[in-house]
């Protein structure tokens, strides 16, 4: 070979556990063979995630992929890479940079640029060369160049062509001619780098039996679902990065799931493309009111526009769910790089004194199982329910266990219909709207449509009185305000708890929400291999359950670890246990990528003074 | 389906054995002589002579004195005051609860032509079944006084002295949105008004209803455009409108041939419009669109039925929606079941 590349390969192999970044140019189709190669490694029962690093771009500017392979199934974000395969001649400097010592570089070959690493394994590849013989019609060969790198790395890292032959099958829905073109390419391409290419790096992977029962999808597709199998009735959504693929997954997968089993032929929900999100929210609150199970879903920005009316459905007590998919803001910020900066935002939504009950989740399982939980604690409560996703969460591939069918029937809260109101009055109770006849905050409610008289009653966001008439009274409004307070109080006992992970001979805490997780994860165990002790504590809901206060009460030290500037979530606890606050210590960073594993663990030990 | 056998009974009561009682709301706490309370009854009369049960319709305006309204006619109605200008997604969602009910909303111009443009344009091009009422004054009453999008150019207010903007025609802007039921009337000429709401109530599809409304406190000087008496002066109806409930016969005096005009809605019930000076097809929307335009500014209110296209399909014919209202859809038909929870988990790949 022509090229500079004197390393031999002396380090020992490396099996199942790197990383790899693909570095090509937005728009030029290289997803298909990315997530090809992401599939085939799953099929071959390799821990895996896939991460996209994209540009705020439809076509041109530079995007990473990035697959890690972990046998002990870490699925966090790593911050260099075992392997490069750089497409892309703009950014090729840069990604020899991030190749670890001893690693592998892989590149098409018609990028003119020298290689000026001579410590890792560079493999040039003849893409242009090999499209060609595969005789890929013309207006497909960039779309295709892609393929070839698949097929040589199946070669140099033994991934199983089978496995690649069924994930192609399931991206073009068994459509065949498509199957074989991009096939015929990967499987030339092999063949070139086995006739070709000298190995020069430790990297292999092979077949595990991990992943066998698990599924492999991303948090968007996961909250429709879930969504879904909580009986979603009414979405109204306005198109924002990173939030639009949940409302298309609704798309997707409602017509197949939701028609109606008694009138046939009709299907049960209804989506709207709103005009913008404010009419999003508004639809929703609508429909909300109207009896619906009813959704919205958007990013930052939408969450700001959607301020005031979520004020109204706290204030006249309108179910409604809300799903945020953060991005990293302020303002329009980095719409394509991931955060959890909305905490705040969340909490402190709208003018006056106000509440929202919001959900956390941590995994793509868990956002199917909040997409259905929340429709029951909105109506229960009766109140917006706030889901913060993010990014990385909504938008990346994640391997999963499967999803669990609800384990309980719908909360429907409490709603009086005609036989209801009827019974009310034989036993000469009186139905007032805002009546709390329970104690526990929640008033009954009635719908449109109920032809009971005096069924109906008049919805305002003004001052309102227990039968919802208009009220400027001091007292009045006190009572209102203070009765909605209760209401939050028990909200606190029926919101998901925390995950909890108490060890002995634990040194601290840590505390965390949302993606976060995975990287805590991976830089507890690296912290116990260095004698280091956790417990642990991932929140799952706000307003926070008993057992968030006893945890911060028990440890005097603890790291919140989370992806922002400001420490929000820290903020928030330490509002929710002031006598506490010294206990609590701020880990954060807002760079728009993932956390990684080794950053906490740094963070964490300069801190404990190691 | 609203039932709407039009036979007036005796003894107060209409053909459903309500009375007129069974249609109102709380006493108005707007102003003495607001056009909007002379609105507010012109819709209990309709509601009423419709033979509408009140359960049947759901109220709905967003934030200012227009808005306030609803609470002061048909009590036993549900109802929802939301927030400035953004009525119209409120009501989209809520009806989509029970495709069977009637929407009715009423507005201001300012709520409508303000703050609310977008969300009311957008309403219109969905064609929601929906009386959208703008009761149409040219000022913010609620604020005291200042200028509305509506109020015509040169306009002198107490507070802001001239305003220097040109007006905004509603009703130009919802026939340039598409809407399918168009029309104009003043609060000083209650028949048209009832009418008109008659008409847009049966309408399926968007009703918009500009109503010039007088604010006797803050703008009501004379010979003003959003005055009694420049409402009083300068009334200019296309037609004579009358509404005719379906299984009622058509009965009209004193007509000769190409005197009348009929429209018949989707349910059978008709819009009859008796010609006045003009000849006027509200079917014909260039017509409308040229009609709008050459009376804007031209000191002239023209009011009546400016335009409709009674067999567009509405929002709800674009969803595949069971006859059960949504909201009363039980838990089996809104779970998928549980044998497809294998068959998801196999697309997950």
């Amino acid at each position: 070979m022509g090229y500079p590349n004197s390393i031999k390969q002396i380090q020992p192999d490396v099996v199942n556990n790197f990383c790899i970044t693909f570095s090509t140019i937005n728009g030029s189709g290289s997803a298909t063979a990315n997530v090809t190669l992401l599939r085939a490694l799953f099929k071959m029962g390799i821990p895996v995630s896939g991460k996209n690093i994209f540009p705020s771009n439809i076509q041109g500017l530079p995007t990473w992929y990035t697959l890690r392979i972990s046998k002990h199934g870490f699925l966090g974000r790593l911050e260099k890479d075992d392997i490069v395969v750089a497409m892309n001649p703009a950014t090729f400097y840069k990604e020899q940079e991030f190749v670890l010592p001893g690693g592998a570089f892989y590149y098409a070959d018609d990028i003119k640029l020298p290689v000026t690493r001579t410590d890792i394994a560079v493999y040039p590849m003849p893409v242009k060369k090999i499209v060609q013989e595969a005789n890929v019609p013309p207006k497909l060969r960039d779309y295709a160049a892609n393929m070839v790198y698949v097929g040589v790395l199946a070669q140099m890292l033994g991934i199983e062509l089978d496995k690649i032959y069924l994930a192609l099958d399931f991206h073009f829905k068994g459509k065949s001619s498509a199957i074989d073109l991009n096939f015929s390419i990967i499987k030339l391409a092999a063949q070139w780098a086995a006739a070709h290419l000298e190995k020069r790096d430790p990297y292999y992977v092979e077949p595990m039996s991990i992943t066998k029962d698990h599924i492999m999808t991303d948090g968007n597709t996961a909250a429709a679902l879930g969504s879904i199998y909580g009986g979603v009735q009414f979405v109204a959504w306005y198109p924002i990065t990173p939030a639009s693929s949940l409302a298309e997954a609704l798309h997707e997968y409602a017509p197949l799931l939701r028609q109606d089993p008694v009138e046939t032929g009709k299907e049960t929900y209804a989506i709207v493309q709103a005009e913008d999100e404010i009419a999003a929210i508004g639809m929703a609150i609508g429909a909300g009111w109207g009896g619906l199970r009813a959704m919205t879903s958007t990013s930052g920005p939408g969450l700001s526009l959607m301020t005031e009316y979520l004020g109204l459905a706290y204030f006249a007590e309108t179910p409604v769910v809300v799903w945020d998919i953060q991005r990293m803001g302020p303002s329009t910020g980095l719409p394509t790089r991931t955060a959890q900066g909305d905490l705040t935002e969340a909490y402190f939504l709208s003018h006056g004194d106000t509440q929202y009950v919001i959900l956390l989740p941590g995994s793509v399982k868990e956002c199917f199982e909040f997409g259905w939980k929340a429709f029951d604690f909105a109506e229960r409560l009766q109140t917006p329910v706030i889901v913060l996703s993010d990014l990385d969460l909504g938008m990346n591939q994640w391997m999963s266990e499967p999803f669990e069918y609800p384990n309980q029937p719908m909360d429907r809260g409490k709603v009086l219909w005609e036989d209801d109101l009827e019974k009310l009055s034989h036993k000469d109770l009186h139905w007032g709207r805002y009546l709390d006849l329970d104690g526990d905050g929640i008033p009954y409610r009635t719908l449109p449509g109920n032809t009971y008289p005096g069924s109906a009653y008049f919805t305002r966001g003004t001052g309102h009185d227990e039968f919802g008439s208009y009220s400027e009274e001091a007292e009045v409004w006190e009572r209102v305000m203070k009765r909605l307070s209760k209401k939050f109080e028990t909200a606190r006992s029926i919101l998901p708890k925390p995950v909890m992970d108490i060890q002995e001979n634990s040194k601290f805490g840590i505390i965390s929400c949302g993606s976060a997780d995975f990287a805590i994860h991976e830089a507890r165990y690296e912290l116990e291999q260095a004698g280091i002790v956790t417990d642990y504590m991932r929140i799952r809901s706000i307003p926070f359950s008993n057992e968030v206060r006893d945890f911060i009460r028990d440890h005097e030290r603890i790291y919140v670890v989370e992806l922002n500037r400001d420490g929000q979530l820290k903020q928030l606890l330490t509002l929710e246990t002031p006598e506490f606050a010294t206990h609590l210590r701020q880990i954060s960073r807002a760079d728009g990528l993932p956390l990684s594993a080794r950053w906490i663990k740094e963070q964490i030990l300069v801190e404990e003074g190691r | 389906m609203i039932s709407a056998i039009n036979v007036i009974q005796e003894q107060g009561t209409n053909a459903i054995g309500l009375s007129r009682n069974d249609y109102r709301g709380a006493p108005s706490s707007l102003c003495q002589g607001c056009g909007h309370n002379a609105i507010a009854n012109q819709i209990i009369s309709a509601c009423y002579e419709l033979n509408i049960p009140p359960e049947q319709i759901v109220k709905f305006s967003g934030i200012g004195c227009s808005s306030k309204s609803p609470a002061y006619f048909l009590g036993r109605s549900f109802g929802f005051n939301g927030l400035h200008g953004r009525m119209p997604s409120l009501a989209l969602g809520a009806l989509f609860a029970n495709k069977h009910l009637r929407g009715l909303g009423v507005s201001g111009d300012g709520d409508t032509a303000s703050i609310g443009m977008g969300q009311f344009k957008h309403l219109l091009r969905r064609n929601l079944p929906f009386l959208y009422i703008v009761e149409n004054n040219g000022v913010y009453g609620l604020t005291k006084g200042q200028f509305a999008p509506t109020a015509e150019q040169g306009l002198t207010l107490k507070k802001q002295g001239v305003n220097p903007y040109e007006p905004i025609d509603i009703c130009l802007e919802a026939l340039a949105s598409n809407a399918t039921f168009v029309a104009r009337s003043f609060a000083g000429d209650p028949r048209q008004v009832k009418e008109l709401i008659k008409a847009g109530l049966m309408h399926r599809g968007i009703a918009v209803i500009d109503i010039i409304s007088p604010c006797v406190t803050f703008h009501n000087r004379e010979g003003t455009l959003h005055s009694y008496t420049g409402g009083k002066e300068t009334e200019s109806p296309l037609h004579e409108i009358s509404f005719v409930p379906r299984r009622e016969e058509i009965v009209l005096e004193n007509f000769s041939e190409g005197q009348i005009r009929e429209v018949r809605l989707h349910d059978g019930s008709v819009i009859v419009l008796k010609k006045l000076s003009r000849d006027y097809d509200p079917t014909n929307r260039s017509q409308a669109l040229c009609m709008l335009a050459d009376e804007f500014n031209s000191g002239r209110l023209v009011t009546g039925l400016i335009y409709i296209d009674p067999d567009r399909p509405s929002m709800f014919d674009a969803y595949n929606l069971p006859e059960t209202p949504l909201n009363r859809l039980s838990e089996d038909r809104l779970r998928p079941p549980r044998q497809s929870i294998e068959k998801v988990n196999a697309l997950m790949f």
